[in-house]
């Protein structure tokens, strides 16, 4: 089995590469999505505890 | 003793959400016109050939009931939430899940007991046969209670919500599913002549299920929403 | 030992760390599942006599399906230990949960009509599977609607552990009365096709993928509930301290 022949599959090409490819972003955007979350939640806290910190 | 005040204050609360809904006759009158008009709407949206009519007509109802009840639900413990009454009832000495109950009944008392009386006269206009009516009639009594059981329990939940009308009918239809099937198709079945006691069966064990769960989960749901 | 060890978990901040921990070991080894699943799926398994190539979609689409009700049931459980016991952990994993639980519902209903359409010639079919999943999906989000519209933190989490308490008795009757109105309303276009046992060379990748969804739930409900435990406890001392050692 050439790579054309793999990439073709069998004429599902379209349904079967779609459905892969929507499966990878949504399982993608739910890794990045908190990760990203929690990145900016300690900036957060850590700018929160800066600000509090000079006003004492 | 405890018992016998148990049953007062489930009749008194009856009592009282009755005299207050036939104070405000409008507002109880519009879940019902809304019923009648959605189903009067259909025939107009689809065409008015009796054969069509017939095969629609079981699910044009049934789903212009759900649609119904859906409306009249947010009124089930909104003016008790707005005046403190339900904060009330939680602090009383009786089980919620009893009041809870009681408020319910009323309900189904104001709202879907019209809407069961009137089904006939829908059944009439979209052309289904008698045997169809009358277990239309039937589907929708032991059907509509359903509605306002599992409806109290959505509505528990965002009682305290300025926004939970959109949200509510998110939470309530996808519940309302498994009856909407039961009912229509044992009114299908019956306008064909065939036996629906299967299909009635179930709709009554939904309805033995709904009344002994729900108040429960009504009651922590309220327990929930006031905290 | 043990009863020491469930304290701790359920204190957040060794929580908050052990899962800091565990996350990169099961991304690792969901990484390794799917690739192993991925290959032995889409390049080993031989084409299927009836469905030709477009039946590797399964190895997405019946692992996503499977893991909607799993994700389902787990945060009916941990929904009724939340009510029940008030562990703050099991309502987090409670609303956790439920965003992952929707991308996997509505993966199953894409790729499964994406599926359909080769095989059923539509790209909807009324068919009693697909039903039941897509009112799945409709149940996942009104948990998330509801947790979104109400302010309170612990008062949402309580109040989506109760609604997911009322769905999971509602799933096995949807469950019940779509399969039943399938069987009434047989639509014309449906061809069934007979079902013969899966074979062996497709039901080895069925299951790598399989393992690999699970895994992949493990660490990516443990990455929200971190976030979550931030967000709640952004005012304690343990939070105070993680972020300035940083």
């Amino acid at each position: 089995m050439n790579l054309n022949e793999f990439l073709h599959m069998g004429g599902y090409a379209f349904y079967v590469w779609t459905s892969y490819g929507i499966a990878l972003l949504i399982l993608l955007v739910n890794i990045i999505a908190p990760a990203r979350q929690r990145r900016k939640l300690l900036t957060d806290i850590a700018r929160k505890a800066r600000r509090a910190r000079r006003e004492i | 003793m405890k018992c016998d005040s148990l049953t007062r204050a489930f009749t008194l609360l009856i009592r009282r959400d009755l005299i207050l809904a036939m104070r405000h006759r409008a507002e109880m009158a519009n879940p019902l016109l809304f019923f009648i008009l959605v189903t009067s709407l259909f025939p107009l949206g689809i065409g008015a050939n009796p054969n069509l009519l017939q095969a629609v007509g079981p699910g044009i109802i049934w789903v212009a009931a759900l649609l119904a009840a859906l409306l009249s639900l947010d009124s089930v413990f909104r003016s008790d939430f707005e005046d403190g009454t339900l904060e009330q009832y939680l602090l009383s000495s009786h089980p919620v899940s009893v009041l809870v109950l009681a408020k319910v009944l009323a309900h189904w008392l104001i709202t879907g007991l019209p809407l069961l009386l009137v089904s006939p006269l829908l059944g009439v206009l979209l052309d289904l046969p008698a045997a169809g009516i009358k277990v239309l009639f039937v589907t929708l009594l032991l059907g509509t209670p359903v509605l306002s059981l599992i409806g109290s329990v959505c509505v528990a939940l965002t009682v305290g919500l300025r926004k939970g009308g959109m949200i509510l009918s998110l939470l309530v239809l996808p519940l309302y599913v498994p009856l909407l099937i039961f009912a229509s198709s044992a009114v299908d079945t019956a306008a064909a002549g065939l036996p629906v006691t299967a299909h009635l069966s179930l709709i009554a064990a939904l309805l033995v299920l709904a009344l002994s769960l729900s108040p429960f989960a009504t009651a922590a749901a309220l327990r929930v929403s006031l905290s | 030992m043990f009863n020491n060890f469930f304290h701790k978990m359920a204190s957040p901040k060794y929580f908050y760390r052990i899962a800091g921990s565990l996350i990169p070991w099961l991304a690792g080894a969901c990484l390794l599942f799917t690739l192993a699943g991925l290959y032995y799926g889409l390049y080993l398994a031989p084409p299927d006599y009836q469905q030709g190539e477009s039946y590797r979609i399964m190895f997405i689409h019946v692992p996503a399906a499977w893991m909607s009700m799993f994700v389902y049931v787990v945060m009916a459980g941990a929904g009724a230990i939340g009510l029940v016991w008030r562990i703050k952990l099991a309502e987090i994993m409670v609303i956790s949960s439920a965003p992952i639980g929707a991308s996997f519902t509505f993966l199953a209903l894409v790729s499964g009509s994406l599926w359909g359409k080769p095989m059923w010639g539509a790209w909807w079919v009324w068919d009693a599977r697909l039903t039941a999943e897509l009112i799945l999906l409709f149940l996942y989000l009104g948990i998330i609607a509801l947790h979104g519209a109400i302010e309170d933190r612990r008062t949402a989490a309580r109040a989506v552990a109760i609604l997911t308490l009322v769905g999971v008795i509602n799933i096995p009757i949807i469950h019940f009365s779509v399969e039943w109105w399938n069987t009434l309303h047989q639509g014309p276009t449906v061809t069934r096709f007979d079902k013969p046992a899966i074979h062996i060379s497709m039901l080895i990748p069925l299951l790598l993928m399989a393992v690999a969804f699970k895994l992949y739930y493990a660490f990516v409900v443990l990455m929200r509930a971190r976030c979550e435990l931030l967000e709640r406890e952004s005012n304690a001392g343990w939070v105070r301290e993680l972020v300035e050692s940083k």
